[in-house]
Order: C-alpha cells, then sequence, then structure tokens
C-alpha cells in the first residue's frame, strides 16, 4: 500500500529520448491507467517504475522513498505481463507460490497465501496444471494470482488483456475491476485501448509522444479534452472534428457549411481566428430520434453513406464540408444509403480547438 | 496368365530395404556372426569354425578390457561434464554480448571444423614432454624444472587426451545452449526478477529448466561422439604407453586389426556398444521428462 510519485521522469537510448520529463502523483489505492497509441512510452514508463527498465533522469519515488537504484525485487512491486510470462515448466501452485518460496517464507504460509489468491480468482481447480495446459483467460488469471499472493505496494499492469478474445477481454476487465474492490492496492495499468481505460480506471493518463497529455478522471477527459489528440483518442468512434474560422458568431467550415459558435465560446475566441469544431456522434442526432434535451442547438441536413445497426441504436455515417462525420440514431429505423435525414447538433456539448496549436478553447 | 505381383507397399520399399541391408544388414550380422567365430583376418578358414560364446566369456573375465572399458565411462564422465559446464559458461557470456555476436559465433565454432586426426597431432605437439609449448611455458615461467611427462604418466595422458576432446568439442554444447538461450522468452526473466530473483535464482529457477532440453540433447549427442572416441586417442598416445590410455576403441582396433583377431574384436564391439545404447537411453529418457516439464 504506498503511492507512486514521478519527478521529471525521462528515458533515452543512446541519443533518443523516448520520455520526456513526465511528472505523476499516483495517489494510495488508486486505479491509474496510462493509454496512449503505441510507442507513446507509457510501457516504457511502467517498466521504469517496475525497475526493469533504468531511469534516465528524474526520480521514481513508491510509499515516499526514492527506488531508482533498486533492483525490482526490493521495489515491493508485482507485475503482470501481456504474455502472463508464467514459468512454464511449474505448476499453477508452483507459479502463485514461486515468489513466497525466493522470500523464504515457510511452506504453511505458502499453502495458505496460495489458497487464498486461488479463492480469489477461482483457480482451486487448476492449481496441479501446468500452463500449457491452461487457456489465455485461465494463464491470464493465474498471472494474476501471482501479483496478487505477495500483498504487494504496488500492482503494475502493462497490456494484460491485448492477447484476449474480445469477448474475454470484457469479462476479465471485470475480474480485474473486482479484484481492485477486494484488494484495495494501488494499481498502475498500461494499455492502447482506450475502452480499458475508461471503464477501469479512477484516472487516466493520457501520453503522446513521450509526454503526458491530459491526467483526470474517465469524465473529465470525455468532456473536456484538453487538446484534439485527446478528443480523438477518447472515446468510440472518436470526435468529428471539423476545420474552419470565426466569423461573426458562426464558424465557417467552408462558404456552404457554416455553424453556430456556441456560447460558451463567445469571448474566449478572436474573430477570424482558425478554429477545429469538435462533437461527438451522440450529440448529432436525426430530428425524431434524438434525446429530448434543453439547450441549443443546430439544424444540420445530412445525406447518408452508411449506416451501422448496433441494435439499441444505429450509428450514422454521414459527409460535412467534405470531412466524414458520425452521428447516432436512437430508436432506430430503417435507414437506407443516400437518405437524407434532418439532424440536430446540440451545441452545448461541442468543442473548440485553436486549429494552429490544437488546444482546447473552453 | 496370371503372375503373383509382390504387394504394392513392398515395391515401393524395395530400393530402401535393399540400400539399407547392403549398408547395415550383412555387416551386422556378418560382425555378429563372427563374433561367435576365431575368425583371424590372416586365417580366412577360421570364419568357419563355431565356437559358441567362447570370445564372450574371454572378454568378460579379461581385465584390460574392463579396464578400457571402465576409463572410457571415466573418460566420458569427465569430458561431458566439462564440456557441458564450458559451454554453458560460452553460451551464457556470447549471450550476453551486444556487439559482433555473429563473429563470435562463427569463430566459436572454429575448433570443430578442424580434422579430430589434426586435433590429435596438435596436442600431441603441444604436451610433447621435451619440445612441446605446454612444458616449455611451464620451464620458461619458473614454475617447473622438470619435464612433465603429459602422455607418458597415466593421469597425465588421460588429462591431455580430455583436454584435446573438450578444447574440440566444447563449441557444440555452446552452439546448442546458445541456440536454447535465443530461443527463450524474456517474460518469464522479468517476472522472475519482479517476483523478486536475485540473478544467480533467476538462472537456477527459470533459465537452467529451460535449457535442460538442449543440454540432454548435446549431452546424446556427445555421449555417443566420445564413447567411439579413437582418432584423438589413437594419434596422441596411441592408447599407451603400456594400455595406460587405453579405451574401448583402441583397444578394439588394436585386437581387430594390429593383432588381427577380427572375433573377439567384434564381440568386445557388442559388449562395449550397450555403453552407448545405456547413455543414448538414459539421456533421452532426461530429454523427455524436461520437455515434459516445459509442456513442450
Amino acid at each position: 500500500m504506498a503511492e507512486v510519485s514521478l519527478r521529471n521522469v525521462t528515458k533515452n537510448y543512446g541519443a533518443l529520448e523516448v520520455v520526456h520529463g513526465i511528472d505523476l502523483d499516483i495517489a494510495h489505492d488508486e486505479f491509474v491507467v496510462l493509454v496512449g497509441p503505441s510507442g507513446c512510452g507509457k510501457s516504457t514508463t511502467l517498466r521504469m517504475i517496475a525497475g526493469l527498465e533504468d531511469i534516465s533522469g528524474g526520480e521514481v519515488a513508491i510509499g515516499g522513498n526514492r527506488v531508482n537504484d533498486l533492483p525490482p525485487r526490493e521495489r515491493n512491486i508485482s507485475m503482470v505481463f501481456q504474455n502472463y510470462a508464467l514459468y512454464p515448466h511449474m505448476t499453477v501452485r508452483e507459479n502463485l507460490g514461486f515468489s513466497l518460496l525466493i522470500a523464504k517464507r515457510s511452506e504453511t504460509e505458502i499453502a495458505q497465501a496460495v489458497d487464498d489468491a486461488a479463492s480469489i480468482l477461482g483457480l482451486g481447480e487448476l492449481l496441479d496444471r501446468r500452463p500449457a495446459e491452461l487457456s489465455g483467460g485461465q494463464r491470464q488469471r493465474v498471472a494474476m494470482g501471482r501479483a496478487i499472493v505477495r500483498h504487494p505496494d504496488v500492482f503494475l499492469f502493462d497490456e494484460p488483456l491485448s492477447n484476449l478474445d474480445a469477448k474475454l477481454r470484457t469479462q476479465m476487465r471485470i475480474e480485474i475491476k473486482k479484484l481492485h474492490q477486494k484488494v484495495r492496492t494501488t494499481i498502475v495499468y498500461v494499455t492502447h485501448d482506450q475502452v480499458e481505460a475508461m471503464t477501469l480506471a479512477d484516472r487516466i493518463v493520457i501520453m503522446k509522444d513521450g509526454d503526458i497529455v491530459q491526467v483526470g478522471t474517465p469524465l473529465e477527459v470525455f468532456e473536456r479534452p484538453v487538446d484534439t489528440f485527446v478528443a480523438s483518442f477518447i472515446g468510440s468512434p472518436p470526435m468529428n472534428l471539423l476545420e474552419g474560422k470565426v466569423s461573426g458568431g458562426f464558424v465557417w467550415i467552408t462558404p456552404d457549411v457554416t455553424l453556430p459558435l456556441p456560447t460558451v465560446f463567445s469571448g474566449k475566441v478572436a474573430e477570424g481566428q482558425r478554429v477545429t469544431f469538435g462533437f461527438r456522434a451522440d450529440n448529432l442526432m436525426p430530428k425524431g430520434h434524438a434525446l429530448t434535451e434543453s439547450g441549443a442547438t443546430a439544424d444540420l441536413s445530412l445525406t447518408i453513406t452508411l449506416a451501422e445497426p448496433l441494435g439499441a441504436e444505429t450509428m450514422l455515417l454521414s459527409e460535412l464540408a467534405g470531412v466524414e462525420i458520425q452521428g447516432k440514431m436512437l430508436n432506430p429505423r430503417p435507414v437506407s444509403e443516400g437518405e437524407v435525414l434532418e439532424c440536430q447538433l446540440s451545441l452545448d456539448h461541442c468543442h473548440l480547438f485553436d486549429t494552429a496549436t490544437g488546444k482546447s478553447l473552453r | 496368365m496370371l503372375r503373383r505381383r509382390p504387394p504394392d507397399w513392398l515395391t515401393l520399399l524395395m530400393p530402401t530395404i535393399i540400400v539399407i541391408a547392403i549398408i547395415v544388414l550383412i555387416p551386422l550380422i556378418f560382425s555378429f556372426y563372427s563374433s561367435f567365430t576365431p575368425y583371424k583376418l590372416t586365417r580366412p578358414s577360421t570364419l568357419w569354425r563355431w565356437v559358441g560364446t567362447a570370445n564372450y566369456e574371454r572378454i568378460l573375465s579379461d581385465l584390460n578390457f574392463w579396464a578400457a572399458f571402465g576409463r572410457t565411462i571415466l573418460f566420458l564422465t569427465i569430458a561431458l561434464n566439462l564440456e557441458l559446464l564450458f559451454g554453458l559458461g560460452i553460451a551464457l557470456m556470447v549471450n550476453k554480448v551486444t556487439w559482433g555476436q555473429r563473429t563470435l559465433r562463427t569463430v566459436l565454432m572454429f575448433p570443430m571444423m578442424f580434422s579430430p586426426i589434426l586435433v590429435g597431432f596438435q596436442f600431441k605437439f603441444i604436451f610433447n614432454d621435451n619440445v612441446g609449448l605446454v612444458n616449455n611455458a611451464l620451464q620458461s615461467l619458473g614454475i617447473t624444472d622438470v619435464a612433465l611427462p603429459w602422455l607418458v604418466d597415466s593421469k597425465l595422458a588421460l588429462f591431455s587426451i580430455a583436454f584435446a576432446e573438450i578444447w574440440m568439442s566444447t563449441s557444440i554444447f555452446a552452439i546448442l545452449i546458445l541456440a536454447g538461450l535465443f530461443a527463450m522468452p524474456r517474460d518469464p526473466l522479468e517476472a522472475a526478477k519482479v517476483d523478486g530473483c536475485t540473478p544467480w535464482q533467476s538462472f537456477r529457477h527459470i533459465t537452467l529448466p529451460f535449457l535442460m532440453p538442449f543440454i540432454f540433447i548435446a549431452m546424446t549427442i556427445r555421449s555417443l561422439d566420445v564413447a567411439r572416441a579413437y582418432d584423438i586417442v589413437q594419434i596422441m598416445t596411441g592408447g599407451g604407453p603400456a594400455r595406460r590410455t587405453e579405451l574401448v576403441w583402441t583397444l578394439m582396433a588394436r585386437t581387430g586389426y594390429v593383432d588381427a583377431r577380427m572375433g573377439i574384436a567384434n564381440a568386445m564391439g557388442y559388449v562395449s556398444i550397450l555403453l552407448s545404447i545405456f547413455f543414448t537411453i538414459y539421456f533421452f529418457r532426461k530429454l523427455s521428462a524436461a520437455r515434459a516439464e516445459l509442456g513442450l
């Protein structure tokens, strides 16, 4: 049980710097997810916390103690790897108890800890099998069991679900969340999947090119993305982004397409400023198939290029000013391609970014 | 007209059967038969005199044979274990090398490229008590002022031969173990680090179990190799002096070709083949067990 803090942490391989001075404070018992596209430095950051990568600069502290120069075994952490990293020549029982064996605990203590972990994760019947005889989900559970037997200060997860199929992934996601509720421990979790990040995290850390772009709760990063990168990375489908110019209370996308400037932004933009107008599919719905919501709206009539029925709702693809945009139809009816639908855009939920910097203007 | 034709499978297998019969089966039967005769190369007619198990009885009570047999096992044990140890050490070190590893791997194979005969001559010179490099060096450095009889003293001679054998063949272990290290997944090692292992514990509990199948393959190959060690011994000491370095195969060759007593030499061959069979089965069992343990 401990907090983790990173102070100006950098990592370079030779002349190439891949993590540029990260600052992050993770509270005791907090579930923090590092998310970002591949190559953004999230795994490297996690491995620096684990001690599997040297820290090139800055400081990592666990429970208030600087751990830069400690080997992994002295950091009291445990880690779950993407490929499970089970010991192939040991049974599940031996895999679970291995760290305690190394720590020279007594046999009864090891047996007790293994049984506890096995019952938390439902591994009871698998204890005498070897990893080769387990399915992917079972291996993943063993890997998690191995992590919890030691009651570490911090759990580190390195893309633990990316080798599982979609259904199992959803199921294991729930199990990880339950596990966190049962064994309250600080968790740092790395993934490239924004859905995992949204569903699991107390706080999400979004990284890009070796920098932290935004830190916040799932709702904060969803509703208040600091820039266009976060806006398009978080949320599914990604936010619709249209570039335009502010003019007289409107955003001119093209001479034919203008959108009213949402009131929250009036006074925050200059006349003639280049801006990127953003809105999510949830805020663009055909009339009669939308949430009845008060607030300012703008009307758009859109030619549907593709409809994706999902059952409870239908995703609509259309084009606006040459850019593909997505909307959503609630209580759906069949929609054919080429059909023109009158849609309304909920302006209160729209975003405006500075096109030059990509930063939010809110 | 109805002619009986052999079944197709027999027709198709015939070339193989013929080749195997000529190369393996006939010599095998012939040698086995001759081990029950007092066959002497110089007197072919002896081939037709059946003496039953007389040759075998004679061998089993022959101290010289058993001395050679025991010496072969001793030699095998020493050479194999040291080769494993050195091979493992070299493989672990080469695995750490990041620059020029390919070149190093090629260099590692050099000793294997020499003919054992040449290696024998080379080490015969190196260990020569008068003009050899070893004695020369020892005397120049003032470590000793007498000429050590490397190839004459029974213990030193066996050591010298083992040295040559190890020099030539350690790389087989090194290469095979290195292949094992390359095939090894990195994740379990990292997991072990996080689980609290010191580097030695990681090696002992994770790396070594993974390498065992590779080690047993190398052991099987090399045990067969060493059990028929002949060329290096023949060149360096000729099994002498006074049988002090006699191994099973030098004894057999001497009996068969020098003394021309082929019948008894063949009998020796059949007894000592048991040795090879034993080692093969032993290591193969170990290999299967190690593979089963890894879930392969």
